[in-house]
């Protein structure tokens, strides 16, 4: 042996591994092509499309008032906010004044169904991590959530109740007390969720320094929502375009300067406290009123494009709508805040392991269907 | 001499939030037996509550004389966003007024293709068909889930709308 | 206490009256043979019906309750179905290795379990090496892990093996080291039965203070890591990457792969209950003879079985309640913090004892 074969560096082989559409971690019908070489990633390379339906296509055939049911399965954790947006589109565009009681209703169900996203991402961020303890916690929580929309809109998941124009019925005589109630025990559960995850010096070993996303990156990919807050990118579309009961309420914006997968998860945390106070200002002082505004039976928008952006427990979603004056829309475009963030998935795992690639794709907190939709 | 303090100070707050995390399990498994909130499904069906406006499958009510409150308008079969309803009727004169009217003759509904979304609910004029809470609808043969929702012989009676509308 | 090595010696005495002395000995391996076999099975049968109810207590839900009262005959019915599967297998695979690894997993336990006290004379292998043959044994089930992940022709296999294997080989350091051979250092023996012996005027983990607690966490740590159990389990519960090292078993081998994670956690906690807990000893407290002499009167198996049960619920505390390290976090765990700090508790051991100052 010469000494230059000693010298020589050790040659290594890139390989592809399929992180197929069927994964216990992938959060939905996700394919990723990694590749590879030992344990570290190379590249990342999603494949879209597993569960595309159509949804925009089957809004051109619907009139406006059949459209709303179709949100709901866009992001089915934010079902309530998405049914609002499209709503709020059509009523700007009619310029149709909803009454005030309407507005606090729609922004209590918003709060509450943040925050029942946000208890779900964090007992699946539990399970992906390790601690499988913790989803059971979550959902327990969300259970109550659960029983709450049940009493009053019917459906737990799929919840279709925004019509444009208002709500499809008043809310149930029992609603007050029984948020009151849940808010009371969920501000003793909060703690015990940073004691066992967010303080564990295990997690945040896991967490810390893995997926940096700098500022001008988090804006350049438009990334939005509570991963860019995670950032210091101030994007909350309740803070800079009120709409419905948000500019009567006071809350924080919580902005992280930070950027890696501890920041994105730390805001989320605080972000549940925030609704917890806002549904506690709004609670109490819902003004008497009626409940849905009349419209005619058959809803034709004028001739235009009307854009409404709401935020959603993801990110930034906007509804966009050309109408030609029928009774459907010509087209509708949904912005959605999954699409704009899976695609700084790539740049920000090159160069950690395969086990930080599904914590920061937890940290991103995807649900496929509103990529695919 | 920092690193040396540094490597100290993280093993022991380190493993001080360890023992403060299996301190708030430690204490859900102590107090387990009263926090259970597993439900023994199918043992406890006839306990089993549902709220009020649950939404589980279309029905046409009826009344002890059989007789239903849907005059064949066909608003709900508009307002279903995928036609999940269909209803079938023909013309007649009606006897009392001479005039001529709508009969139903089936009310089918697709159970298979339903999205429950609450829009033919909203939209009948006369409440004839409401949701009920009949939530087990698995079936072996997929023909189970087209459903005739009126009951054979069952006729429209303006009497029974006009006391219950409302309600 | 009841000395079972009167039960013993009585059954040899009546066995030699019958037969010549080869035969004696062939029918009593044959016996003990069919003990430990036995208690492998019920260990591992109870150990994992007992894992999924305590982890239901944990998460606010019952465990299985739908076979048998209380779900106890849960494992049976899986067994059952285990043994009654498929073995399906890919094409490709190394034919003898891929046979040969479930074999190499099961042998380990069951030698070690020969030589642990399990109460007063009821040892089956009482050599005066026990310690060292335990570690030394103990090595033999990695080479399982391995082959296995190496036979399976599968890439999630081979990392998955491979991750083992590392984790394996550099946590036995760290045991053998810190927990083991500070105890030796207290005892000056290596047999398993003076070490529990020993402890007759107080249990190694209070009399011998801050390094003997040092080595018991220590050794806690490097159990759970030998295991391959949470939070070092990244080579099985792959959220990742799918089922690890046993992904291509299916059938009685993955039964066995399966029972002897069981057996193996059996095993170190009833080496961290003989070392630093007193093995089959009663609970004394020094001055209330009363009590002391009721403690006497309960059996020694019961003892032991007792003291093992409380460390084995600690490693399932571990379990359900952290989240998992990552490969280089566990190797840098092992190498920079546990290593040099049970290097440092050995040396203070030895200085402890040389000055007497045990209690």
């Amino acid at each position: 042996m010469t000494t230059t074969d000693v010298n020589q560096e050790l040659k290594t082989q890139e390989y592809l591994i399929n992180m197929g559409p069927q994964h216990p971690a992938a959060h939905g019908v996700l394919r990723l092509i990694l590749t590879i070489d030992g344990e570290i990633i190379r590249k990342v390379d999603p494949d879209l499309g597993y569960i595309h339906r159509s949804i925009e296509k089957m809004c051109e055939r619907d009139t406006y008032k059949q459209i709303v049911h179709l949100t709901d399965r866009l992001d089915y954790l934010s079902s309530h906010i998405n049914n609002e947006a499209v709503c709020l589109a059509v009523e700007n565009a009619l310029e149709i004044e909803v009454p005030e009681r309407v507005k606090y209703i729609r922004t209590i169900m918003a709060e509450l169904t943040r925050l029942a996203s946000h208890q779900l991402w964090w007992g699946v961020m539990g399970m992906d991590i390790g601690a499988l303890t913790a989803f059971m916690y979550a959902f327990r929580d969300r259970e109550m959530i659960n029983d709450i929309m049940e009493e009053t809109v019917g459906a737990r998941l799929t919840m279709n109740y925004s019509v444009p124009g208002g709500v499809m019925f008043d809310i149930h005589p029992d609603f007050q007390r029984k948020v009151k109630e849940f808010i009371k025990h969920f501000r003793k559960a909060l703690p015990e969720y940073n004691t066992l995850l967010s303080e564990n010096i295990i997690f945040k070993k896991r967490l810390k320094g893995i997926g940096y996303i700098s500022k001008e990156d988090a804006v350049a990919y438009g990334v939005s929502g509570p991963s860019a807050r995670g950032s210091g990118v101030s994007c909350d579309v309740r803070k800079i375009h009120p709409y419905s009961a948000y500019d009567k309420v006071e809350f924080n914006e919580v902005l992280i300067e930070g950027g890696d997968s501890y920041d994105r998860y730390m805001v989320r945390m605080k972000e549940m406290e925030e609704s917890m106070n806002i549904i506690d200002q709004l609670i109490d002082n819902i003004p008497e009123g009626d409940y849905q505004v009349k419209t005619s039976a058959l809803i034709k928008l004028p001739k235009g494009e009307f854009y409404q952006k709401v935020e959603t427990a993801r990110g930034e979603l906007g509804v966009f709508i050309v109408s030609d004056g029928k009774k459907s829309p010509y087209r509708l475009k949904f912005r959605s805040p999954g699409f704009s963030n899976l695609s700084i998935l790539d740049k920000i795992s090159r160069g950690h392991k395969i086990a930080d690639l599904v914590a920061i794709m937890s940290s991103l907190d995807f649900v496929i269907p509103d990529i695919d939709r | 001499m920092k690193e040396v303090i540094n490597y100290f100070s993280e093993i022991i707050n380190g493993g001080i939030s360890l023992l403060k995390g299996m301190g708030i399990t430690g204490k859900h498994f102590v107090r387990s037996p009263k926090e259970i909130i597993t439900q023994q499904y199918p043992d406890n069906r006839d306990t089993l509550t549902f709220e009020e406006r649950f939404r589980a499958q279309l029905f046409m009510e009826h009344n002890e004389e059989n007789q239903n409150r849907c005059d064949a308008c066909q608003t709900c079969e508009t307002v279903c966003p995928n036609g999940s309803i269909e209803v079938i009727w023909h013309r007649e004169v009606d006897p009392e007024t001479g005039k001529k009217r709508k009969v139903l003759d089936k009310y089918v509904y697709h159970l298979g293709m339903c999205t429950f979304c609450n829009l033919c609910v909203m939209a009948c004029p006369t409440e004839a068909i409401k949701m009920n809470k009949e939530f087990e609808t698995a079936v072996y043969d997929r023909s189970e889930l087209t459903k005739v929702l009126n009951k054979p012989g069952s006729k429209y009676s303006q009497d029974y709308v006009d006391k219950t509308l409302g309600e | 206490m009841y000395d079972f090595s009167k039960m013993t010696g009585a059954i040899h005495e009546w066995l030699s009256s019958l037969m010549p002395s080869l035969l004696v000995t062939t029918i009593e391996w044959i016996l003990i043979g069919v003990v430990f076999l036995a208690l492998f099975a019920i260990l591992g049968l109870v150990l994992v019906i007992v894992e999924r109810k305590i982890a239901g207590f944990f998460q606010f839900r019952l465990g299985p309750n739908r076979v048998g009262p209380f779900g106890m005959f849960q494992t049976v019915a899986d067994t059952v179905k285990l043994l009654l599967k498929e073995l399906v297998s890919t094409n490709k695979v190394d034919k003898f290795l891929y046979n040969v690894a479930p074999f190499f997993v099961i042998i380990a336990p069951l030698m070690i379990m020969a030589v642990i006290p399990y109460g007063l004379g009821l040892t089956a292998y009482d050599i005066n090496v026990g310690l060292f043959f335990v570690m030394a044994v103990s090595s033999i089930g990695v080479v399982g892990i391995l082959l296995a992940g190496w036979a399976s022709n599968n890439k999630y296999s081979l990392i998955g093996a491979m991750r083992s294997g590392a984790i394996i080989i550099s946590y036995e350091l760290s045991m053998g080291l810190s927990a083991l051979l500070a105890i030796v250092l207290l005892v000056g023996s290596l047999n398993l039965n003076d070490i529990v012996m020993s402890q007759q005027a107080g249990w190694w983990i209070f009399r011998g203070h801050i390094p003997a607690i040092i080595a018991f966490v220590i050794y806690i740590i490097t159990g759970t890591a030998e295991t391959n159990r949470v939070p070092f389990d990244l080579t099985e519960a792959e959220s990742e990457l799918g089922a690890g090292y046993h992904a291509e078993y299916s059938g009685i081998k993955f039964a066995f792969f399966f029972l002897s994670e069981f057996v193996n956690m059996f095993i170190v906690a009833a080496l961290a209950v003989t070392l630093f807990l007193g093995g089959w000893l009663p609970i004394h407290i020094p001055g209330w003879e009363g009590f002391n002499n009721i403690m006497d009167y309960i059996p020694s198996p019961i003892w032991f079985f007792l003291k093992t049960s409380v460390v084995i619920f600690l490693l399932m505390w571990f379990r359900w309640t952290f989240p998992r390290l990552r490969i280089d976090q566990i190797l840098t765990l092992e190498w920079k913090y546990l290593l040099p700090i049970s290097l440092v508790n050995l040396v203070l051991m030895a200085f402890v004892v040389m000055m007497g100052w045990v209690f």
